[in-house]
């Protein structure tokens, strides 16, 4: 029996030739990810314990993201023992304010993130990192303890679903449109335990930024990763970053998989997903033009580069509706200056945007435009569950960037197709 | 190996739902902190306020599928700890906080009894036989005896003092 890439890659790490779902190995970890809620519990675990020495510094990256800059004195003392526990033990790998960014843009932006490897990090969208054809997973603060104190971490290995994806994304819909679908199909729990591979045609016409936002996800199907065959657009991605080396694994012919799905990628159109679960992708054009208080385009999800100039495409030459705000926070430094360069900050202040520092901010309810009570806000973040951006009694909606800035024109849920036909024939 | 405890008693705390996650466990406006009795006092906070007023050291949360998912955030294992609550029994877990539950020594028992238990039961929880009792209607239901990989870690107090334990017995 074949093995798949995830097979292969947890196999290759824990001194194996070949793994089965289910078996428990313990694997060696390539890259450790640290933030700043998650990270200095599990540092405090560690002291508690006489453990003073991580086990190997280099294998480790740290920048504080969510609540950054500080929103108030106690997440300004979670950044500060960030700060100097990263001092103590050496770690090279730090992603000061100024040069941060939320850590699953930033990892692989930088270059740290190669195929082949096993990562963890302490936070759920661990997975997004699966694009580069990793095995990526999230976990909590003492599993956090156990890999920076012994360099491993015991892992079931995990069944893997396969979904092929077929044909070209049809004009006006993204790859965040394929991921809330698939999500919608096989729901919140679709994907437990299990690890999401993706492959197709359909896959080599997506650029890595795209990618990322489909393996962002895998968590909201309850998935324990995403993955995707580094193909040479991931190469590409990692050459122009890095100049390591790396394995590529690809899934075997013959390799199991617990369930397979085709998607053809044609049939798609804009998706948003209702309060108060991500499986709740509607197509755009069956649901409500409700009345959004706020829009938010942003997060590990979709606050990269591309996600930003589909976004202001639509923003050039519009103003965000009366009665709606606009937040618009760039996923890394990097990605801001690029933006800078590239005129996009200037066309979002004048549509009347405000944009934000990098930082995991209001995605998870914590500042740069929580929500109050019956506030609705159209995000295109990752998950809507009851008060993740603020009030219980707020409303969030998921989609793509682009229906998020043309939801902000006009002040309801819009068709993003709408704004692109009209740039469209502009340009023409 | 020690005996796993046959005779944990408490009150039962029932939500009758799927996909409780851990935004209304514990919401993220309060991970600022992580001490445990500090994130106790916002347990369960965004779907059911009273809770911290009602739950006693030894209860119990009673459940649906997929409990605990969303957030990788141990700080929902801690504020429910933290509450006085001993034991959870759902449907079914997301993986990231079973893991953590295990991590922690923490009792995520894996069992379908939401239909058996309403609010406020005294309920009673066999380890050893994998018997799970509700002393208030005498209503009884089975479930998977904890796996031994699992019950090590419980036993030891957790993963971290697992893995010194196996240092010190290799050493």
């Amino acid at each position: 029996m074949g093995m798949t890439i995830t097979e292969k890659i947890l196999a290759a790490h824990s001194g194996r030739d070949s793994v089965v779902p289910g078996e428990i190995v313990n694997a060696k970890l390539d890259l450790i990810v640290c933030h700043d809620v998650t990270t200095p519990p599990a540092v405090a675990m560690l002291k508690k314990l006489g453990i003073n020495k991580v086990h190997d510094p280099k294998k480790i990256l740290v920048t504080p993201d969510h609540f950054v800059p500080n929103k108030d004195i106690k997440s300004a003392e979670l950044s500060k023992q960030l700060r100097e526990w990263r001092i103590e033990q050496g770690i090279e790998r730090y992603y000061e304010i100024g040069n941060h960014g939320i850590c699953h843009a930033i990892a692989p932006e930088q270059g740290h993130v190669l195929p082949g490897q096993t990562i963890v990090c302490g936070d759920s969208h661990t997975t997004t990192m699966g694009a580069l054809g990793t095995f990526s997973s999230g976990v909590g603060s003492t599993d956090l303890a156990a890999a920076l104190a012994t360099g491993e971490l015991w892992f079931k290995v995990p069944e893997s679903m396969l979904f092929e994806l077929n044909g070209d994304l049809p004009f006006g819909v993204y790859s965040k449109d394929i991921i809330l679908y698939v999500i919608s199909k096989i729901g919140v729990d679709g994907a437990r335990y299990r690890a999401m591979e993706y492959r197709g045609s359909g896959l080599k016409s997506l650029t890595m930024e795209a990618r990322f936002t489909i393996t962002n996800m895998a968590i909201e199907a309850g998935g324990k990763s995403g993955i995707m065959p580094a193909d040479s657009i991931a190469e590409d991605y990692v050459k122009a970053r890095t100049s390591e080396s790396y394995t590529i694994y690809n899934s075997d012919e013959d390799a199991n998989y617990s369930e397979r799905f085709t998607i053809n990628l044609n049939e798609l159109e804009p998706i948003v997903a209702l309060p108060d679960l991500p499986s709740n992708g509607r197509f755009i054009g069956e649901i409500k033009r409700e009345k959004m208080d706020q829009v938010y385009i942003g997060s590990c999800t979709n606050g990269r580069i591309e996600d930003l100039r589909i976004a202001a495409q639509i923003f050039k030459g519009n103003k965000v509706a009366d009665g709606t705000r606009a937040i618009v926070v760039p996923a890394t430094t990097e990605v801001w200056k690029t933006a800078m360069k590239e005129g996009l900050l200037e066309i979002f202040a004048d549509a009347g945007c405000v944009v934000s520092t990098a930082t995991c901010g209001a995605c998870l309810g914590g500042h740069m435009g929580v929500l109050g009570a019956e506030e609705k806000c159209l995000s295109t973040t990752n998950r809507n569950f009851v008060g993740r951006m603020g009030s219980p009694k707020s409303k969030v909606y998921l989609a793509s960037p682009a229906t998020a800035a043309a939801t902000a024109i006009t002040g309801t849920i819009t068709d993003p197709r709408e704004f692109l036909k009209k740039t469209a024939a502009a340009a023409a | 190996m020690p005996e796993l405890p046959t005779n944990l008693k408490g009150f039962a705390h029932v939500y009758d739902r799927a996909h409780i996650n851990t935004d209304e466990i514990i919401p993220a406006r309060y991970l600022n902190v992580h001490e445990e009795a500090e994130l106790a006092k916002y347990a369960m906070e965004d779907i059911d306020v009273d809770f911290v007023k009602r739950v006693k050291p030894g209860d119990f949360v009673i459940a649906g599928d997929n409990f605990g998912c969303g957030s990788s955030r141990e700080h929902a294992i801690w504020a429910l700890r933290g509450a006085g609550i001993k034991v959870i029994v759902a449907k079914s877990y997301s993986r990231i906080f079973f893991r953590n539950a295990i991590n922690n020594g923490f009792l995520a028992i894996e069992a379908d009894f939401c239909d058996n238990v309403k609010n406020g039961d005294e309920v009673e929880l066999d380890l050893t036989a994998g018997k799970f009792r509700n002393l208030s209607s005498g209503k009884e239901a089975s479930f998977v005896p904890v796996s031994d990989f699992a019950r090590e870690l419980i036993e030891d107090g957790g993963l971290l003092p697992h893995i010194q334990k196996k240092a010190a017995k290799a050493a």
